[in-house]
Order: C-alpha cells, then sequence, then structure tokens
C-alpha cells in the first residue's frame, strides 16, 4: 500500500507546485498581508511616531500653569499636540483629524488655587473627542491628569516635591528583558493560519470536484482503501502546510527580525499540528459537501469566523471579556496562542503541549467525520 | 471471466439497474448496448467496484468482488467515459502514477508504460503535456492508462465519445488488437456502427433491464423486418400517397414518408420489393432514386423498444 500512497501525495504536491495561484495564495499573499499587519500593530508603526494620537490643546487662561500643562502634553511621546481655537479644534476633531481637542477655560489657574485653598468649585478641562477612538481617550486623560500634576509642582509648589513622588518604569514582557516586541512574529503566525485553512478548503473543493471526474473513477477502480485515497491528500495537503510555515516564518526572520524565542521544538510542534488540523478539516468539507459552489461560500465563512474568532487578525486581548471567554474552544484560538508562545513570549514547550494535544484530537475527530460521512459513489 | 448475476441498483424510487444478468467468456467482446440513461454507466459501475449494487452479485474469474481491496480487481482495468487523466501532467506522468495505484515500480512499470504508449500510438508524445493533446489522443491515453496491469477484464465505458473518425479508427484498432491478446472487453456505446463493428455479442439494456443477449445474427432473427427499401418520389408524386395504404401490402411491416422519401420495411426483398413498386406505379408515382439496406441494430433497437437509440 506504500508505493500507491506515496505516488498518491507525489501527484498531489507536483499538481501544487504547477499550480502558480495556489502558491501565490499560500505564500506571496499571506507574506504581503502579515507584513501589513505586522507594521501597523507594532512591527513599526506601532513603535513609531506616525502612531502618536493627535491632540488639540486650546489654552483660555493663558496661565503659566496652563502653559506648562500645554508643555508637558508636548513633550509626551504618546502626544501630537497643537495648538488651535477652540472651534477649530472641535472641527478637526468632528473631521476625524484629531482625536481629541482639550480646552483650559479662562481663569482656570484662578479656579483651582480657590477650589484647592478655599473650598471652592473645581475648574474643569473640557474634552471633546472623537468617540470611534475610545481606547485613546482613556490614554489622553491619563496623560493629562499627569501633566497637570506635574505642572502644578513646578509652578504651584515651586521647589517643594509634590509631583508624582514615584516614577513608573514599564518593560515589554517578551522573551528577554530587553527584547522589544516584534508584532510581525503574531501577524505571520496569524495569516499563515488564515491561509492554511484556506488551502485545506481548497482541498475539500477540489475531492469533491474530483468525485465527479474520471481519475477519481479510475483510483477508485484500483485496489486501493479509502484509508489510503484519503489519507494521501491529507498528507499532502499537510506537507504543503508545513513547507507554506517554513516559507512564511524564514522570511519573517530574515526581513523583519522575527526570532522563535521560546521552544522551537514546540514551535516544529505546533505548525504541524496545525498542518494536520487544516488538512483532515479540508477532508471534512469534502465529506459533508454536496456541490463544490454550495460548499466553498460556506466553508469560506465559516474559516473567516475560526480566523477571526482564533485571534489570527488582532489578538484576542482586544475582544470583550464574554467574547475572549467563549473562543478558548476554538481551534484557531489553540494555534494562535501556541505561536504566540513560542515565537515571542519565549516559553517552553509546556506552553503549548496542551494546544497540540486539542488539535491533534480536532484532527482525528474531523478525519473521522471524514472517513464516516464521506460520499464514496457519486 | 466476468458473471453478472441479477445486479439491481436504484437511487430513491428511480430504478437503475433492474436485475441485469450476463457472462462474458475469455477473450469474448460484449456491447452493452442502450440509449443514455439506459443503466449501461451503472452496471459498468458496478462491475468495477464503483457502485455497490442494491442486490445480485459480480464474479471475475469465478471470484465475487468484496470490498476495496480485493485483489480480484487487479484483474480488471476501467476506461472511465470521463476522461480519467490529470491535464497538468506529461503522459508519462499519468502513466506512471497509474500503474503505482496497482504497486508496480522500477522496470516492470517503465516496461509496460512503453507497451501501452505504443499500443495507442503515443510514444513519441511521452513527454508532453496531457492538455496540448487532441480529443483523440487524450481517449488513447485513457485506454492506455486501463492496460499497465495487464488486466484480464477491461470495461470501456464510451471510450469514444467526443473523438474524430480518425482517432476514433485508431482506438477501434487498438482494440482488435487487445483482442487477439485474448483480453475480454466490455464496451458500452450508444454507436450502432461501433456494436456491430467490435462485439462478439450485444447485450442490449433499456430502463435498467436486459431486453436482448444475443449476437448479431441472432438479434437480426428477432425482427421482422429484413431489409429496408427507401424510394426517392418525383416531384409531386408523394402528395396523394397514403402510408397506411403502403403499411397494409403484403409483405410490408413499416411504412414511413418524410417529404418525397418513403422508407418502406419488408420482411423479403426479392419477393416483397416488386409488389410495393408495382403498387406505387399503378398509382402515378414516378421514382428518382431507389436503394435498399439490410435492416440495422438501430432497427433491432426500435423494434425491441419503440424507440431511437439515440433518443
Amino acid at each position: 500500500m506504500l508505493t500507491p500512497f506515496i505516488a498518491l501525495i507525489r501527484k498531489d504536491l507536483r499538481l501544487f507546485l504547477m499550480d502558480r495561484r495556489a502558491v501565490l495564495m499560500s505564500v506571496v499573499v499571506p507574506i504581503a498581508i502579515a507584513s501589513f499587519f505586522g507594521y501597523v500593530f507594532g512591527g513599526g508603526a506601532g513603535n513609531g511616531d506616525s502612531s502618536r494620537i493627535p491632540v488639540m490643546v486650546t489654552d483660555l487662561d493663558g496661565s503659566a500653569y496652563s502653559r506648562g500643562i500645554v508643555s508637558e502634553l508636548q513633550a509626551d511621546k504618546a502626544l501630537e499636540v497643537k495648538t488651535a481655537a477652540a472651534d477649530a479644534a472641535a472641527a478637526s476633531v468632528r473631521n476625524g483629524k484629531t482625536t481629541a481637542a482639550l480646552v483650559i477655560p479662562k481663569k482656570f489657574f484662578e479656579d483651582m488655587v480657590t477650589a484647592l485653598l478655599a473650598n471652592g468649585k473645581r475648574p474643569e478641562i473640557g474634552i471633546v473627542y472623537d468617540p470611534s477612538h475610545a481606547m485613546e481617550m482613556r490614554m489622553v486623560q491619563g496623560i493629562v491628569a499627569g501633566a497637570a500634576m506635574e505642572s502644578a509642582g513646578k509652578h504651584i509648589f515651586r521647589g517643594g516635591n509634590t509631583t508624582q513622588p514615584f516614577n513608573i518604569t514599564a518593560q515589554e514582557a517578551t522573551a528577554k528583558p530587553g527584547d522589544k516586541y516584534n508584532g510581525y512574529g503574531h501577524s505571520f503566525g496569524g495569516m499563515g493560519i488564515q491561509f492554511l485553512l484556506m488551502i485545506g478548503v481548497d482541498v475539500g473543493i477540489g475531492l469533491i470536484l474530483r468525485r465527479q471526474q474520471g481519475v477519481w473513477k479510475r483510483m477508485r477502480a484500483a485496489p486501493l482503501s479509502r484509508g489510503v485515497m484519503l489519507g494521501s491528500r491529507a498528507t499532502s495537503s499537510a506537507i504543503t502546510s508545513m513547507a507554506t510555515w517554513i516559507v512564511l516564518f524564514t522570511f519573517a526572520r530574515v526581513v523583519f527580525g522575527v526570532r522563535i524565542e521560546g521552544s522551537f521544538v514546540g514551535f516544529v510542534c505546533v505548525c504541524a499540528a496545525f498542518s494536520l488540523m487544516t488538512a483532515s478539516f479540508g477532508l471534512m468539507v469534502a465529506a459533508l459537501g454536496k456541490t463544490a459552489e454550495a460548499t466553498r461560500g460556506l466553508a469560506v465563512l465559516v474559516t473567516l469566523l475560526l480566523v477571526m474568532l482564533g485571534g489570527a487578525w488582532v489578538p484576542t486581548f482586544v475582544f470583550p471579556r464574554w467574547l475572549q471567554a467563549i473562543t478558548v474552544v476554538i481551534p484557531t484560538r489553540w494555534a494562535m496562542d501556541g505561536l504566540d508562545n513560542v515565537v515571542w513570549r519565549g516559553l517552553g514547550f509546556g506552553s503549548v503541549a496542551l494546544p497540540i494535544a486539542l488539535m491533534m484530537a480536532t484532527t482525528l475527530a474531523c478525519y473521522a467525520v471524514a472517513v464516516m460521512r464521506f460520499r464514496w459513489e457519486d | 471471466m466476468l458473471e453478472v448475476a441479477a445486479l439491481r441498483k436504484s437511487y430513491g424510487s428511480l430504478v437503475a439497474v433492474d436485475g441485469v444478468s450476463f457472462r462474458a467468456s475469455k477473450g469474448e467482446t460484449i456491447g452493452l448496448l442502450g440509449p443514455n440513461g439506459a443503466g449501461k454507466t451503472t452496471t459498468v459501475s458496478m462491475i468495477a467496484g464503483l457502485v455497490r449494487p442494491d442486490s445480485g452479485e459480480v464474479r471475475i474469474a469465478g471470484r465475487p468482488l468484496r470490498g476495496d481491496t480485493d485483489p480480484t480487481k487487479r484483474a480488471l482495468g476501467l476506461v472511465p467515459q470521463d476522461l480519467g487523466l490529470f491535464e497538468e501532467l506529461s503522459a508519462r506522468e499519468n502513466l506512471h502514477l497509474f500503474g503505482a495505484l496497482y504497486n508496480m515500480t522500477g522496470a516492470r512499470l517503465q516496461r509496460a508504460m512503453d507497451e501501452a504508449l505504443t499500443l495507442v500510438g503515443l510514444r513519441e508524445r511521452a513527454k508532453d503535456r496531457v492538455s496540448d493533446f487532441s480529443g483523440g489522443m487524450k481517449r488513447r491515453l485513457n485506454l492506455a492508462g486501463s492496460l499497465l496491469h495487464d488486466p484480464q477484464l477491461l470495461l470501456l465505458d464510451e471510450p469514444t465519445v467526443g473523438v474524430d473518425p480518425q482517432s476514433r479508427n485508431a482506438i477501434f484498432e487498438n482494440l482488435e488488437m487487445l483482442r487477439k491478446r485474448g483480453k475480454t472487453l466490455i464496451y458500452t456505446t450508444h454507436y450502432m456502427e461501433e456494436a456491430e463493428r467490435l462485439c462478439d455479442r450485444l447485450v442490449i439494456i433499456d430502463h435498467g433491464k436486459i431486453i436482448a443477449d444475443d449476437d448479431l445474427q441472432g438479434l437480426h432473427r428477432m425482427i421482422p423486418v429484413a431489409n429496408l427499401l427507401t424510394v426517392e418520389l418525383a416531384n409531386g408524386s408523394a402528395g396523394a400517397l397514403s402510408v397506411d395504404a403502403v403499411k397494409a401490402l403484403e409483405g410490408v411491416e413499416t411504412a414511413e414518408l418524410r417529404g418525397s422519401t418513403l422508407k418502406v420495411g419488408l420482411r423479403d426483398l426479392a419477393l416483397d420489393s416488386p409488389r410495393v413498386l408495382q403498387w406505387l406505379v399503378e398509382r402515378g408515382c414516378r421514382f428518382e432514386h431507389l436503394a435498399s439496406e439490410r435492416a440495422s441494430l438501430e432497427s433491432v433497437f426500435l423494434t425491441l423498444t419503440g424507440r431511437s437509440l439515440r433518443d
């Protein structure tokens, strides 16, 4: 049985390599998209000036204290601060060019002193903000509060040490102290997951189409077991997926400096387990699908949901808490978490043992469904 | 070599094959003849083990066919109606794969590929991609792919569909060569001339049932019309002619008038044709052309089923 098994795998791999569209879809396109996502989510843009939050400030007070606040804000690396008239600043927020517009009112300093010493009414710094940037708004509020404290130390309690009486040092929790987070590590893993699932769907659709062709009849007329016929297809698909992982992460290593900071064996095992899972997923698609046309749309929808909920596009921590809780059962999340653990978190094999086991269990479940439900007599 | 016993297969309420039984001896060529949808392909699929019959049995060389990996399958080769080829691969790559499906490797496989390519006349094109082949060449390679493991029984499901007359002739020559080598051929077709040329015996199927199983002479004996007389009538002669009146003449079995062409089915050409022609002359008909031919398988099928093979 080994001769036909190997021959069928060789045939599949040869056909894949001859299909330029398939190669393009499984290698070049994920590299392009992963490069873009990596750049946007911390690979380059996330850590650079281009991601500073645009803020406009209107200082109607004009006191040394309020000018100090503006200076502190302008000195903050997270903000890009410009001064403007109140109306122009508000219009800029409405146009989507500015995230927040701050107005320091007239007599702000005087009113604040009164509030502090004579228990008067507290003055307010008004902020108009773009509701689509709610998360950034919280950050701006914190920075404004800090700037007000700093300016108070310099201009109200001169010489006194009333500024924030401690420093905060932030360190990225990457593999080693001092290592910078490389967003490409996540994006290449995520796009690999997405496009390999697409390959799995293509394998399934291909089987549905082939089932109606003469080559399928010819193969079925030969003394071959169903396990050899489906198993060879799954194996060739898994080999293709594994090769794709190698190309993707080699590219990420050479071009973007992505390193496997944790267990290399764990990384290989996560990639292998996911490759096998996508292959058996493809077989299951072929087993459950009736026609190629009807199956393709549904399979692509399921794939995109799996990819999205698995955190392949954006990390799962940005999801609402309830969604984070639900997505722990999504196979793509096991793969994504596993890759994150060994690629940039620098964790050991133990951190990926459970994801690997879950993916292998899913592989077996999908394969069992495929063998049981595959329609051999079309 | 092949025994098919009471095969039955239905899909829902549609009975595709209904109690089909026949035998084929070693070296015999059997034609499975019937219109599209008659049940020929389903019958062949059950013989090849592609479709499990609801009931009945297939025996090849005395052994029943059981399961996907039954070694008995090595005795049969299937030439599928849809081309069973990978168009992106070369002819040799296709054959290499098909041989490997039967566990063939190395020099044995190389030899088998060379022989098969030589038989179908494609040895010079072995390294070319199948997608560059003409329809006829693809059909010939389709045949070659089924010969590598040297099967004793060859199932040919409409192997000449869509090919030009020259390629069809080449395929016939290939099949005649295989007959000479003692292979048993089961040949499905709805082309009468193919069946008449190739087959020792004909099994006529309609609506999933066998309606005749005999050699060519036996089938001809089943129909009353031995000859067909075709009369091209001169302008105006056909106008007043009554087909029913022609049919009523002694020795006339069928009569059909299309335009100015009258076709009359006769029991005996020598006895009955003068009578018909005399009758026509007496009614003022003039002839432009006369022809006669022996009744064909088409007539046999028409007589047995009441419809044409290509309906």
